[in-house]
């Protein structure tokens, strides 16, 4: 390798200078293409749930319930649309009071080792295989009560109940401090501190753990096969009785052999991605009022 | 006997004109044969059953001609008096080989009776699990609940009502060759246990001569889950195949809702099955008739006890029990390649309703009263509109019969 | 209410207004302790569901293991329910080794394919992109972990399926051709497979691990990267110098955390895999089924005897190994960056 010296003409061209350059692009070029890949494939997924889609997506798909014979045209997933509505609804209500309060617990009043492992098992939680906390709520309600909606809002709100813990932890830690020291300085008490300056403070990121456990919950289907089993051609509002969800009817009609049926499917996809693509970027556009640095 | 069921004799003998597929057959027999059926169903609904043992019946006259693609409704009235005080949802689990009738079924009675009945086609297995498990208020299931299964249900007795027939079709994907090839017993069992792995496989070739096979291999479907539909054709293939028997390890390991497959690709439901059958090329396996042509996939003959080949459709579905001449008394009856018929397609099955006999909740066992009282007679004039077969007169009457041995607390529902 | 001498009344008269729960007394206290030890409870839930499931999954997979034996699960890979009669102990009729097998070869794919481009992603997002396509790029990427599991699945069997047999076809006649390694790579190729599995697994982990990557190469200290670029490093030297070292461990974490999602993933795996639950199947083009497979398709039909214990010991199985990578994960990344 020809060592040139500073200053000679040719330097900032030099041979080694090239193929570092060359090299760097390339593997720069890798990079990308990593991305391109990456991003490419999300563009396949849903420009093609769209295409596949849009033809049998109407307005009377989102308020008809599928036709009897399963190789007729037409009808919709109504049913399944508020099943889903309803079971995450309950689900939510319970989960996210319940995540709340245990962030609460860990960032105002845990001290020590127990916090520490509540925090650790519930990232761990997180990662659970959703079959088996299917398994789990078969196993404890399932067999003394039946299927039901209810059981379904039971699994997937110990589904939800991590991630809201999670967000909304980190949402409270960033609290600046000196609000809680004025308030308590001014002799609120611990809860008021909580209640009336940190959650408020907090809430734009609380929404947006809060929507986006919601969004995955949405998309669950392996708990619900075993909690509420599915409704597929009637619309229940009952939670005491079994309902169907959007994710579970998708999944009945994927798997059938009629095309109709596959059809529906495919604009319940489209409904479904719809669904929790608005929660996303709603849980992402309060979370931008939060976020301090960029993406 | 075998497994506690009563075989059936047949005696009835016909001369079947040979011309196949969208055949014209003789008008006379037609309507002879329909006459026929109607008065002797009458003149037994008249009688009604004795109390103990099986009925003994006259044999039913000639069976209805081949595959006309028309549908004939039985229009059975024999229904049980509406009971009062139904719940007005009920639940339901099992069978895919009933998916698309009770689909049809749930749907048209929520119509006219606002009775929601939700079911779940979740596999025959899954539907006695779950009725033994008492999570569900009725069962499905194409394989009757034996003697075992009974003592495991949570609920005590279960009574076992058949609601309606249908032919297993073995269907291919083999672009460019119609429907109709035709297959034996024997060949069937090697092909599914693996001994034959090519579609031009000189047996195939020698039963199809003057098709053109490809040299594709043979991609076999198989269902994954516990299987009603299984347990059909796995009973005829132990009954006409010893290939078959001999690969599975004996005529108790070769017959069942499940067994141990040697080849093949495991899918979930008569769905999963048919959409594999679609998706690959040189697939094949057993589906119900409606999936298949559903899916317009292209199915085979297959030849029958009396030596010949059969297309499968409502009617020689419904000559399957043509001939059958006594019931058991619980109405678990196996009529797989049971009819000597000529025009019987030999893979057709019942599906059984499984409802415990003792209720404990009144409003549940109203509504499955009247519900399976509707199934039995209106519903059975709703068939064809998904490929499905009605049941036969004798064996609907035995049924609407044994809807009345449900029970609430002690009372007969409908006494 | 009179405001109490010494602290109102000072206040009030010289004009400033006092929140009136400041002048309450006795009553906020014993709030405030109602209210800590709801917190304190709520905190707990997540240790008692935990204790929980894995108590509920012992006690119903208790029969199967009583049966059997706890190790024969493992050491079996032979599941034939309807062989399994009450009298037949050995050998184990509910043999769970293809399964993790399935589950371990599916996830592995899914690493080999998702770390390189999740790691490529994240860099791009971090070091490359321009300062505009950044927020975007990233919201993308994180687009991919919001599309449901069963979406996934059908876009698997419709669009992924087909498009990948000309390539599948192509490595059976080459690789499967070749003596030793060949047996892993040979065909029919029915579509439904291990491979096809695990393409869907990297699709799904990807956005995981790309998500946490971002967050441990954007921690990476400004000055260290200026110093670099500033000593005359082209931009690949940069990051191979000042970000990928400090990111070992934060990059092992990440990708442990998307192993322990692939692990668990059951609907899109059950659509794409074939659920072949007899044996081990050598061929990565041929079908299989993983734990999480078994489970979604059987639970419901279990009614050979123990069969409902065996998938319940399967159930726990999983939860053991899903533990233990999740543990690992933690601790992992827990030492590389703060999460």
């Amino acid at each position: 390798m020809t060592q040139l010296a500073l200053g000679t003409p040719g330097f900032r061209n030099r041979p080694a200078l090239r193929r570092r350059r060359a090299r760097s692009a390339a593997l720069v070029g890798l990079l990308i293409a990593a991305v391109v890949v990456a991003v490419g494939v999300l563009a396949w997924v849903l420009v093609y749930v769209a295409i596949q889609g849009a033809g049998a997506l109407n307005l009377g798909f989102l308020t008809q319930t599928p036709p009897g014979n399963p190789a007729a045209a037409g009808g919709g997933f109504f049913n399944g649309i508020v099943g889903s509505l309803i079971i995450v609804g309950i689900a939510a209500a319970i989960a996210i009071p319940l995540g709340i309060g245990a962030a609460i617990y860990l960032v105002e009043y845990g001290r020590g080792r127990l916090s520490a492992t509540i925090r650790f098992f519930n990232d761990v939680l997180i990662g659970i295989p959703t079959i088996v906390t299917g398994a789990f709520i078969y196993a404890i309600w399932v067999t003394r009560f039946g299927f039901s909606g209810f059981a379904g809002s039971l699994a997937l709100a110990i589904v939800m109940l991590p991630l809201v813990t999670r967000t909304t932890e980190e949402m409270l830690r960033l609290v600046p401090n000196e609000l809680r020291e004025g308030s308590l300085a001014l002799g609120a008490t611990r809860s008021q501190t909580v209640m009336r300056v940190c959650i408020p403070t907090a809430l734009p990121g609380i929404i947006t753990g809060a929507m986006l456990a919601v969004a995955r919950a949405m998309g669950e289907t392996a708990p619900l096969l075993l909690t509420a089993l599915g409704n597929d051609l009637f619309t229940e509002y009952n939670p005491a009785r079994r309902m169907s969800t959007l994710s579970l009817q998708i999944f009945d009609n994927a798997v059938t052999g009629f095309q109709e049926g596959q059809s529906r499917a495919w604009a319940g996809a489209l409904t479904l991605i719809a669904i929790v693509l608005i929660f996303t970027f709603v849980a992402r556009f309060f979370g931008r009022r939060v976020r301090t640095s960029d993406a | 006997m075998r497994n506690g069921v009563m075989r059936a004799d047949m005696t009835v003998e016909m001369e079947p004109s040979l011309t196949r597929g969208h055949a014209v057959w003789r008008k006379a027999a037609t309507v002879r044969g329909a006459l026929t059926l109607l008065v002797g169903g009458s003149v037994l609904a008249a009688c009604g059953s004795s109390s103990t043992g099986a009925t003994t019946l006259a044999p039913t006259a000639t069976p209805t001609p081949v595959c006309t693609g028309t549908t004939t409704n039985p229009g059975y009235s024999n229904g049980l008096a509406t009971v009062a005080g139904q719940a007005t949802t009920l639940s339901g689990a099992g069978s895919t080989f009933v998916a698309p009738m009770m689909s049809v079924w749930t749907k048209a009675y929520a119509t006219s009776n606002s009775v929601q009945v939700a079911y779940s086609s979740v596999g025959s297995g899954a539907g006695i699990a779950q009725l033994q498990a008492n999570t569900v208020d009725f069962g499905d299931s194409d394989a009757f609940m034996k003697d075992s299964d009974i003592a495991k249900a949570k609920g005590g007795p279960v009574v076992q009502i058949p609601l309606v027939q249908a032919p297993v079709v073995v269907a291919y994907n083999l672009p460019g060759i119609a429907s109709g090839l035709k297959f034996d017993g024997n060949t069937l069992g090697k092909i599914f246990s693996g001994g034959i792995t090519m579609w031009n496989d000189p047996a195939i070739k020698a039963l199809n001569p003057g098709i053109t096979l490809p040299s594709t291999p043979i991609a076999i479907a198989h269902r994954s889950d516990g299987s009603g539909t299984t347990n059909i054709f796995t009973d005829f293939l132990t009954q006409t195949s010893p290939a078959w028997v001999t690969a599975l390890g004996g005529s108790t390991t070769s017959v069942g809702k499940t067994v141990a497959w040697p080849v093949g690709i495991g899918g979930k439901g008569n769905d999963g099955v048919s959409a594999i059958i679609s998706q690959t090329p040189g697939g094949f396996g057993y589906v119900e008739l409606d999936y298949a042509i559903a899916q317009h996939q292209t199915y085979g003959d297959v030849e029958n006890k009396a030596g010949k080949f059969i297309e499968p459709c409502e009617q020689t579905a419904a000559n399957a029990t043509v001939g059958i001449t006594s019931y058991p008394a619980d109405l678990r009856v196996d009529i797989v390649n049971e009819s000597s018929n000529p025009e019987a397609y030999p893979i057709t099955g019942l599906t059984w309703a499984l409802v415990y006999q003792n209720q404990t909740k009144a409003a549940v066992a109203a509504g499955l009263v009247n519900f399976l009282s509707w199934v039995l007679t209106k519903g059975q004039d709703l068939t064809g509109s998904v490929n499905y077969t009605p049941l036969g007169p004798t064996l609907q009457a035995l049924c609407i019969a044994q809807l009345k041995k449900i029970t609430v607390n002690g009372t007969p529902v409908s006494p | 209410m009179p405001p109490p001498a010494g602290v109102g009344g000072g206040i009030a008269a010289s004009g400033v207004r006092v929140a009136p729960i400041l002048l309450k007394r006795g009553r906020p206290r014993i709030a405030d302790r109602i209210f800590g030890t709801g917190v304190s409870i709520t905190g707990g839930i997540v240790l008692v569901v935990i204790a929980a499931m894995i108590v509920f999954l012992v006690l119903q997979g208790l029969p199967a293991m009583q049966q059997y034996g706890f190790f024969s699960f493992i050491t079996s890979s032979r599941w034939t329910p309807s062989t399994a009669f009450p009298n037949v102990s050995h050998p184990n009729p509910y043999g769970i080794l293809q399964f993790i097998y399935g589950t371990m070869l599916t996830s592995i794919i899914g690493m080999i394919i998702a770390v390189p481009l999740a790691v490529g992603a994240a860099l791009v997002i971090t070091e490359v992109a321009p300062q505009r396509i950044k927020g975007p790029l990233s919201a993308l990427v994180d687009l991919l972990a919001a599309v449901p599991s069963v979406v996934y699945g059908f876009w698997g069997i419709f669009a992924l399926i087909p498009a990948i047999r000309p390539v599948v076809d192509f490595l059976t006649t080459t690789l499967g051709t070749v003596p030793v390694i060949g047996i892993a790579f040979q065909g029919p190729f029915f579509g439904v497979s291990y491979f096809s599995a695990g393409l869907v697994l990297a699709i799904m982990v990807l956005p995981i691990i790309a998500a946490v990557c971002r967050e441990v190469f954007r921690s990476t200290p400004r000055n260290e990267k200026e110093a670099a670029l500033a000593l005359g490093a082209t931009r690949w030297e940069m990051i191979r110098i000042a970000v990928l070292p400090r990111a070992r461990s934060g990059i092992v974490g990440a990708s442990l955390l998307g192993l322990g999602r692939a692990l668990g993933e059951t609907i899109a795996v059950t659509m794409v895999i074939g659920n072949a639950v007899l044996h081990i199947n050598s061929s990565i083009f041929s079908q299989g089924a993983t734990m999480s497979s078994v489970i979604a398709n059987e639970f419901t039909e279990a009614t050979e005897p123990f069969h409902l214990s065996a998938l319940f010991v399967v159930g726990f199985w999983l939860l053991i190994v899903a533990l233990v990578v999740n543990i690992l994960a933690r601790l992992v990344a827990r030492r590389g960056v703060a999460l």
